[in-house]
């Protein structure tokens, strides 16, 4: 029986037999049902990816009629970061007429709202053009970023600082006070990009990075954006699969925010608003491919079983069985993306 | 990576009914097929038609909805999106921003 070329979670390649290959999506399988207290994987889906692995086509696929749409992070950054010196208009117009983008997003460089609200004067009228030369409907995102809310890139004292002092209770009042300046940066982007500038939605990237509170202030925007501009289209990706309680008690609509998985995420997600929900798996570099893809469709088929609105995983470098490096392998990111597709039923990458 | 996922997974956007599927999506929380069946139902077609690019590529001609292949004389951008809103029965933001701005109530009056 011939060997399985198949790669690791920082994508380099690695040889292993049939046996193997299963064991190890087995073993993720199980290390995702445990984590999040869901099902694993079914012996038809172990199968199914077990075949996969086994499939020497360098690229693989969706079946006909299981295309879903895609939307992105940071997609005018992409260009800008390869040193293409291409206009964000032009970019736009690549995406959609040379790329197949079923969405776009207008973004500004430095990622964060914080740092977008500096511009955002300059960024209204790049959207306002935009809406005018483009067809598919466009976003306007960033991350809510809470880190730059504290000392030394912002006003508050810094959590990280405190916490190893055992000042606990002002390490918890820091981070309300970061959340409360974040919702505002992220309410002011939005409404500005919204309502002055024609975007179609805004889109919060990466959230919950720096755990709890930034979660509840990436929720607590998106319901006041959703209140203000019912309309809206609200995309929430997230930055990994568990949400780091770094507050620990920080609550929204009375669910307790730290230690939530993708499944929960969404069902506040919904609560606050949002209409498209990214859940963002982690790679483990140590780990083989079939372990994370296994582990990464455990916890996104829960997530999207258990949601009511749209499901877009995010499959970037590093997250989602897609290997952690800057050139990801066409085998390794096809296979991610045909598996994630078909086993959760996703409604978008 | 963008276009590896625009191959394997994706609807393909404007050279089929990506966008138009992506707007229920975004603006309706609409999950993938209620979305999908919705604009083929509006386009008069199937859904299995609704991601092929021979067929979307005629029906977006027909109805003037914007091609990846613009010729003169054929809507595009913000012309697209007004025929889209109508078509879609939707509510386009920038469309609604450009009436307001100037002057006109509806995307029916450029018919009247």
């Amino acid at each position: 029986m011939g060997k399985i070329l198949t790669r690791m979670g920082d994508g380099s390649r690695v040889e292993m037999t049939e046996a193997e290959v299963q064991q190890e999506l087995e073993a993720g399988s199980q290390d995702a049902a445990e984590r999040a207290e869901v099902a694993p994987l079914t012996d038809d889906e172990i199968k199914y990816l077990l075949d996969l692995y086994k499939c020497k086509d360098r690229v693989v696929g969706v079946e006909e009629g299981k295309e879903c749409c895609l939307t992105y992070d940071n997609m005018t950054s992409k260009i800008e970061r390869a040193h293409i010196p291409l206009d964000k208009f032009q970019q736009l117009m690549m995406f959609e007429r040379g790329l197949g983008a079923d969405t776009l997003e207008l973004t500004h460089i430095d990622y964060s709202f914080k740092q977008c609200k500096h511009v955002v004067q300059y960024e209204k009228p790049k959207m306002e053009q935009a809406v005018l030369q483009t067809i598919a409907p466009i976003f306007y995102g960033s991350m809510p970023n809470l880190g730059l809310y504290s000392v030394p890139d912002g006003p508050v004292r810094n959590p990280g600082d405190l916490l190893p002092m055992g000042k606990i209770e002002e390490a918890k009042e820091a981070f309300e006070q970061m959340a409360d300046y974040a919702i505002k940066d992220m309410v002011y982007v939005g409404s500005e990009l919204y309502e002055k500038a024609g975007a179609d939605g805004i889109n919060f990237d990466t959230t919950a990075a720096a755990g709890d509170a930034e979660f509840y202030a990436a929720l607590k925007a998106a319901e006041i954006l959703h209140a203000k501009y019912p309309d809206m289209g609200i995309e929430m990706g997230m930055s990994g699969e568990f949400i780091l309680g770094m507050h620990s008690e920080i609550e929204y609509g009375g669910m307790r925010l730290a230690g939530l998985y993708p499944h929960d995420q969404v069902k506040v997600a919904e609560k606050a608003g949002v209409t498209i929900f990214g859940p963002a798996i982690n790679i483990f570099t140590n780990e083989t491919l079939p372990w994370n893809l296994a582990r990464s469709i455990v916890f996104t088929k829960a997530c999207s079983e258990a949601s009511s609105i749209p499901v877009h995983a995010n499959l970037g470098m590093g997250v989602g069985g897609v290997p952690l490096t800057l050139t990801p392998p066409l085998d390794a990111l096809s296979r991610a993306s045909k598996a994630h597709v078909e086993l959760c039923r996703l409604d978008g990458l | 990576m963008h276009a590896a996922h625009a191959v394997v997974s994706g609807m393909g956007g404007i050279r089929t009914a990506g966008d138009l599927v992506a707007r229920l999506q975004l603006n309706r929380g609409m999950r993938i097929n209620a979305a999908k069946k919705y604009v083929a139902d509006k386009l008069g077609i199937s859904v299995a038609d609704i991601g092929d690019t021979i067929v979307m590529s005629e029906v977006r001609e027909e109805l003037d909805i914007g091609r990846i292949s613009e010729t003169p004389a054929v809507a595009k951008g913000i012309d697209a999106k007004f025929r889209i809103a109508e078509l879609l029965d939707l509510e386009i933001n920038c469309v609604n921003m450009f009436m307001k701005r100037v002057g006109i109530g509806s995307y029916k009056s450029f018919g009247a």
